[in-house]
């Protein structure tokens, strides 16, 4: 069968809801931001299908995904910086051991 | 079944075998290598789907940046070859069912849509065509969500630095 649309539509979503599955049954967080990251790659695997597939004459698709990567970069950034002094403070970056959001 | 089908098919089994077991592993280390193979391989789809430039991107900041910071976390905060804790098996069952139904729920109702494409061959778009809406000013260019994905890598950039800064005590 050729691949098209819907196998592509297939693969974002298992990857979307693999992603699902990491965040909630992780409690690291980095491997809960691992998650995240999943999840980001599939949308971004749809609108590339959907501007591919549906309006292969425009680039809109295209450029939600280059928006989405630089955002995607720059939340995984912030996110490194408050685990790094999370670790500092707590000595631990397992999400049942930071209870407190003062330290 | 063509060569290029195999290849399509060789792409999806990469991405969502190592994306499974990247969420599943108890080792974080070769957590963060299947997230990098599976992100490769979706960098791999990109290139089947003939859009070379969103593949480099894909590869230069998800291959090249987020995963080798992601592992430089890794070395920072965990100690050498200590595996994650066992996660309670309720949890592990309920969240798999709950995933897996509203993964049902979403295939049925994408099978039953029918997307109809355009007629007839289209271009695609090559990185002159991007490059030129991206800095485009008129109407449908990308110049303003361009300036202002520029000042929120900035900020991020000052936000990281302060939020690590280690304080003086």
């Amino acid at each position: 069968m050729q691949p098209g649309l819907y196998h592509i539509l297939f693969i974002s979503g298992a990857l979307f809801f693999t992603g699902v599955y990491g965040f909630l049954t992780r409690r690291n967080l980095i491997t809960m931001l691992m998650s995240i990251e999943l999840i980001l790659n599939s949308v971004n695997l749809n609108f590339v299908a959907f501007n591919k597939y549906v309006w292969p004459g425009k680039m809109d698709g295209l450029f939600f995904t280059l928006f989405i990567i630089a955002i995607a970069a720059a939340e995984a950034a912030v996110a490194i910086a408050i685990i790094i002094n999370l670790y500092r403070s707590h000595k631990s970056i397992d999400v049942e051991n930071a209870e407190d959001l003062k330290y | 079944m063509t060569g290029s089908d195999i290849i399509f098919y060789i792409l999806a089994g990469l991405t969502l075998g190592c994306g499974v077991l990247s969420v599943t592993t108890r080792q974080i280390f070769r957590a963060a290598i299947f997230l990098l193979f599976s992100l490769i391989g979706i960098a791999g789809i990109y290139f089947w789907l003939d859009y070379q430039f969103i593949a480099a991107v894909q590869i230069v900041v998800y291959a090249g940046g987020i995963v080798v910071l992601i592992i430089f976390s890794i070395f920072l905060t965990q100690q050498a070859g200590e595996k994650l804790p066992k996660q309670r098996l309720d949890r592990k069952i309920f969240s798999a069912l709950a995933v897996f139904s509203a993964f049902a729920l979403a295939m049925v109702q994408v099978y039953q849509h029918s997307f109809t494409a355009p007629a007839g061959e289209q271009p695609v778009p090559t990185v002159k065509d991007i490059g030129l809406k991206m800095l485009n000013t008129e109407n449908g260019g990308y110049a303003l969500p361009f300036e202002i994905i520029s000042m929120l890598l900035l900020a991020a950039l000052v936000g990281c630095i302060v939020i690590a800064l280690r304080e003086k005590l």
